[in-house]
């Protein structure tokens, strides 16, 4: 039975005596405990930036040539807290409870208190850090809306918030490079875990420049390596995003929770052609202002412009009056799906739906020439001033979607399609953030985390750092306070070589199968796989197929797959063969976790249990539990469930009509 | 948008390792959609050479989304290519028409050594964030956000400098390899804030000197980095930051 370790007592006073009561580990020993961190996005670099701060000696780990370039630095739209500087009712129970409801009721309700509590403290750090946040007039930080909430609690900096936040992370982080705390190993890349007496004490890395393996030990392990949405191939994730830190510690017996659920985020930018290497996100802000709608009638070839309004169905708005369209992220993508199987789809693909401005800027151009006291204004002269107004809240996506449609979308409507986004399930971690091995941890979204079967908009970045600056900083004081004793062990510990030349050896065999193959064949048809069958729908059927054709397609891959260069250089293509030799395998973990989930829930959608206006169908008799998958060998799965317990908020059917 | 296919001819730099000579090599490009992006274009160029059992270009890029700051490959004698203000991974193959010849080089500056093909070393820009390009506030020290109003211009103008990614464009676009337009960026942002006064003197001095440092030449205001930054920073930093180096240079107590 899975211990979650949730300290007893009321939820809103968990954290605090969980703090008031865990163990410390005083600054003269926190200078002999050696720490290290996988991965430098928003978890990661916080969490070693404040580790170091404390005291500890930390080393960090990133694949890229710079902890600057974690794939964090992607995030456009923002990030939430519950300061309810818009006085609009917010609070930290009703952020938790968004959080949970938008979850659809599958995540744990003591992790997703703490993380409301804290979201606070999170813009102040950054702030303080120099985080340009947007403003208004008044000097004070602006807010906006996300899906699945009715209240203004996103602060963001136009649309480049992770970039933003990350570049503070960073600097905290090189801060402590340059007072010696932190030693910082970019262009490397972890390859295994090494555990002694059955708990975590090093790595495996390749430096990815020489190709050359190396031994680091550490007291304890942070798994900080981001979210594995790139097993589809197409994804709005960073070309390297990848699973195998996490995958390499569920081999060393990590349990991994929850695979199977996905986000498919609605606004991106269509498939355009066979060459595409990956989709662009555009940011669900622009939900605040752009209306989805599609034309009334099927097979429309008209341009969008000669559609006139009462032959366009806003269909968000027209299902969910409530939040129209600001439903949460897993309604809204089913929905456009459902249009465009429908046959009302728009573009020569017929796959993607209108995201709609022009409303928008009529109604910003002319509160701004109310603003100006400018009279008598003609129609154009609105629109420019609205486009202006636009220009300023979303220019720089505007920018990227001309640039790579070749559309200028402040005349005609973006053209959008849904695309695999970010990933809910992770490392299976309680409440400490302790994963199933003793001394590894993981942080942000390479952990099962706070978001259950859905993640809202704008709760990565902010679980991101919690995790590391405000929660873990905290829990693994509790477990290092009992490993002030141990020394630093050696690595030339048996432990440590035999890890490395399991290492050696799964690199010598991914060298010597000198295929016909190209590495991105087998992820491309991995992630057609993925797609048609453990994607927006799933079914029984198409899973046990899509089981067997990843059985299939992973043989070939150990047969046929062409690596050139070789092994002791720097050579990308051998980093992307070990990358989809683990999604090979993850992949069909997915697929079995969806296909033991014989309920649909936020962006799991199984076509068996809908409701009669096929809204997701959730089944809490039978499946409210978190599924944690024990590694015994490839196609090899052991599921261990920890029950979800409801103390604060009754599960309902979710409703966003 | 009208779709065209093209048929390219490529000069690539290649180079083993650091320590190997480099040379050009052609290469063809073949049944390029104008729809693809310029990494895109090389992916099939890759994918061809591995076919046929040669190396693939090693090229830097991770997000593929003008954010990241990985990509950088000098196109046609131009840091990021042809088009203003954009990323190489944002370039888009329209900008080229069929039958074009296309040199592809790798930054070139002594402090940005060449690890292999397209690929540099750019650890000289986090040794020089390093050296103060932060605000020195632990976790858990700072006072509620909303304590320290900003001038919205100001925060406007900080938010500007701090769009830069970090990719050394400038650099590489410099006949100096001067690297004044990223650290000015930095310098800028924090010293427009009200965080960063405490530290302003020591930052601008601490910074300029790690550049010099690091092999980076100095500024002789061409303005080449400013033309080719694909996040516009602007040449005002220099400026921004030469002041604060000069009052600095007079404050300073040490
Ligand atoms: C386009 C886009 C926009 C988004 N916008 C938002 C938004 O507006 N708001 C929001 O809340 N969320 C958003 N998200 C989600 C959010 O950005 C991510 O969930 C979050 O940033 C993940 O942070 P992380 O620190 O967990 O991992 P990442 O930032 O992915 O970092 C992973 C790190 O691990 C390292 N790493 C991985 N594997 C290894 C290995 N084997 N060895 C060594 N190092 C390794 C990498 O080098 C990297 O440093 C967005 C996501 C995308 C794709
Ligand atoms: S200033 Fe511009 S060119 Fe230079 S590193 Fe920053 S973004 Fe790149
Ligand atoms: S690949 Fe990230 S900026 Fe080009």
């Amino acid at each position: 039975m899975l211990n979650a370790k949730i300290p007893a007592g009321p939820l809103n006073t968990k954290w605090e005596d969980y703090k008031g009561h865990c163990k410390l580990v005083n600054p003269a020993n926190k200078r002999n405990l050696e720490i290290i961190v996988i991965g430098t996005g928003l978890a990661g670099a916080s969490a070693a930036a404040s580790l170091g701060e404390l005291g500890y000696k930390v080393k960090a780990f990133c694949f890229q040539d710079s902890p600057r370039r974690a794939h964090s630095i992607a995030a456009q739209g923002g990030i939430n807290a519950a300061k309810n500087y818009q006085n609009d009712g917010d609070s930290v129970y009703r952020l938790f409870y968004d959080t949970v409801k938008g979850g659809d009721y599958r995540s744990r309700e003591a992790n997703v208190h703490r993380l409301a509590e804290v979201s606070g403290n999170i813009i102040d750090q950054c702030v303080a850090q120099g985080v340009p946040f947007a403003r208004e007039y008044g000097g004070l930080l602006s807010n906006r809306s996300f899906g699945g909430t009715q209240v203004q609690r996103t602060f963001y900096a136009a649309g480049q918030t992770g970039q933003q936040l990350l570049l503070g992370a960073y600097s905290a982080l090189e801060r402590q490079v340059a007072l010696g705390n932190v030693t910082q190993y970019s262009r490397h890349e972890m390859l295994d875990i090494v555990k002694i007496d059955g708990k975590a004490r090093g790595i495996i890395a390749r430096n990815l420049i020489t190709g050359q393996l190396e031994r680091h030990f550490g007291h304890a392990v942070l798994i900080c390596s981001g979210g594995y949405g790139n097993v589809f191939f197409l994804s709005t994730n960073a070309m390297g995003s990848n699973v195998t830190a996490a995958w390499k510690a569920t081999q060393t017996g990590a349990y991994f929770a929850n695979p199977c659920f996905t986000q498919i985020h609605p606004t991106c930018i269509p498939v355009s052609g066979d060459h595409q290497s990956k989709l662009t996100l555009m940011s669900e802000s622009l939900r605040n202002d752009g209306r989805i709608w599609v034309p009334k009638k099927k097979d429309d070839n008209r341009k969008s412009s000669d559609i006139p309004e009462d032959e366009r169905d806003y269909y968000l708005e027209r299902r969910y009056p409530a939040f129209g369209n600001l439903v949460p992220r897993d309604v809204a993508s089913r929905a456009a799906k459902e249009r465009c199987d429908a046959g009302y789809g728009v573009g020569t693909s017929k796959q993607a739906v209108y995201l709609d401005f022009a409303a928008a800027i009529e109604r910003y151009g002319s509160i701004e020439a109310n603003k100006r006291q400018m009279h008598g204004v003609s129609k154009e002269e609105i629109i420019k001033l609205g486009k202006e107004v636009v220009a300023e809240k979303y220019g720089n996506l505007f920018d990227m979607y001309a640039k790579i449609t070749g559309e200028n979308p402040y005349e005609t409507p973006m053209r959008i399609y849904p695309a695999v986004h970010y990933t809910m399930g992770g490392l299976w971690v309680d409440y400490e953030l302790q994963t199933t091995v003793p001394g590894l941890y993981s942080l942000g979204e390479a952990n099962f985390s706070d978001h259950g079967a859905n993640r809202l908009g704008a709760s990565a970045l902010m679980q991101g750092l919690a995790d590391g600056y405000f929660v873990l900083p905290y829990t693994i004081g509790n477990y290092l306070a009992d490993e002030i004793r141990v020394k630093a062990i050696p690595t030339d510990h048996p432990a440590f070589a035999e890890a490395e030349s399991k290492v050696r050896d799964n690199i010598a065999k991914l060298m010597s199968i000198k295929g016909t193959k190209s590495v991105d064949f087998f992820h491309k048809k991995l992630g057609k796989i993925m797609w048609d069958k453990c994607g927006m729908a799933r079914n029984e059927q198409g899973l046990k197929e899509a089981i067997e054709e990843i059985k299939v397609l992973r043989g070939e891959f150990y047969k046929d797959v062409r690596i050139p260069g070789d092994e002791n250089e720097f050579n990308p293509e051998l980093e992307k063969a070990g990358r989809v030799a683990d999604f090979l395998e993850l992949g069909e973990l997915m697929c079995i976790d969806a296909l033991n989930r014989r309920e649909s829930c936020g962006g799991h959608f199984r076509e068996e249990s809908q409701t009669e206006e096929g809204e997701a169908k959730r089944d809490d008799e039978n499946f409210s539990y978190v599924a944690a998958w024990e590694y015994k060998g490839p196609s090899d799965y052991v599921l261990h469930k920890e029950p979800l317990v409801f103390e604060e908020v009754k599960p309902t059917q979710r409703s966003y009509k | 948008m009208e779709h065209y296919n093209m048929n390219l001819t490529l000069k690539v730099w290649r180079q083993k390792n650091k320590n190997a000579q480099g040379n050009f090599e052609t290469l063809q490009a073949k049944n390029i959609s104008s729809e693809m992006s310029f990494l895109e274009m090389f992916d099939v160029v890759n994918e061809e050479l591995i076919n046929e059992g040669k190396e693939p270009v090693a090229f830097d890029h991770d997000c593929r989304e003008g954010i990241c700051g990985m990509c950088s490959m000098h196109i046609n004698g131009r840091a990021h290519g042809p088009w203003d203000g954009t990323t190489t991974c944002q370039l888009h193959m329209r900008a080229f028409k069929d039958g074009d010849t296309i040199t592809v080089e790798p930054w070139r500056a002594g402090a940005f050594p060449v690890l292999k093909d397209l690929t540099v070393d750019r650890t000289a820009f986090d040794r020089i964030i390093e050296a103060g390009g932060y605000v020195s506030v632990n976790t858990g020290n700072a006072q509620d956000a909303n304590n320290i109003p900003i001038e919205k211009h100001k925060a406007d103008l900080a938010f500007a400098a701090a769009a830069c990614i970090g990719c050394g464009a400038c650099v590489a676009a410099c006949k100096n390899s001067s690297a004044m337009l990223f650290v000015s960026a930095k310098v800028s942002q924090l010293a427009l804030l009200p965080q960063g006064q405490p530290e302003k003197r020591t930052r601008a001095l601490n910074m300029v000197a790690q550049m010099d440092k690091e092999g980076f030449g100095s500024c002789t205001n061409t303005g080449a980095c400013e033309a080719e930054c694909p996040k516009e920073i602007s040449l005002t930093n220099i400026a921004r930051l030469n002041r604060e180096f000069i009052n600095a240079g007079f404050t300073s107590e040490k």
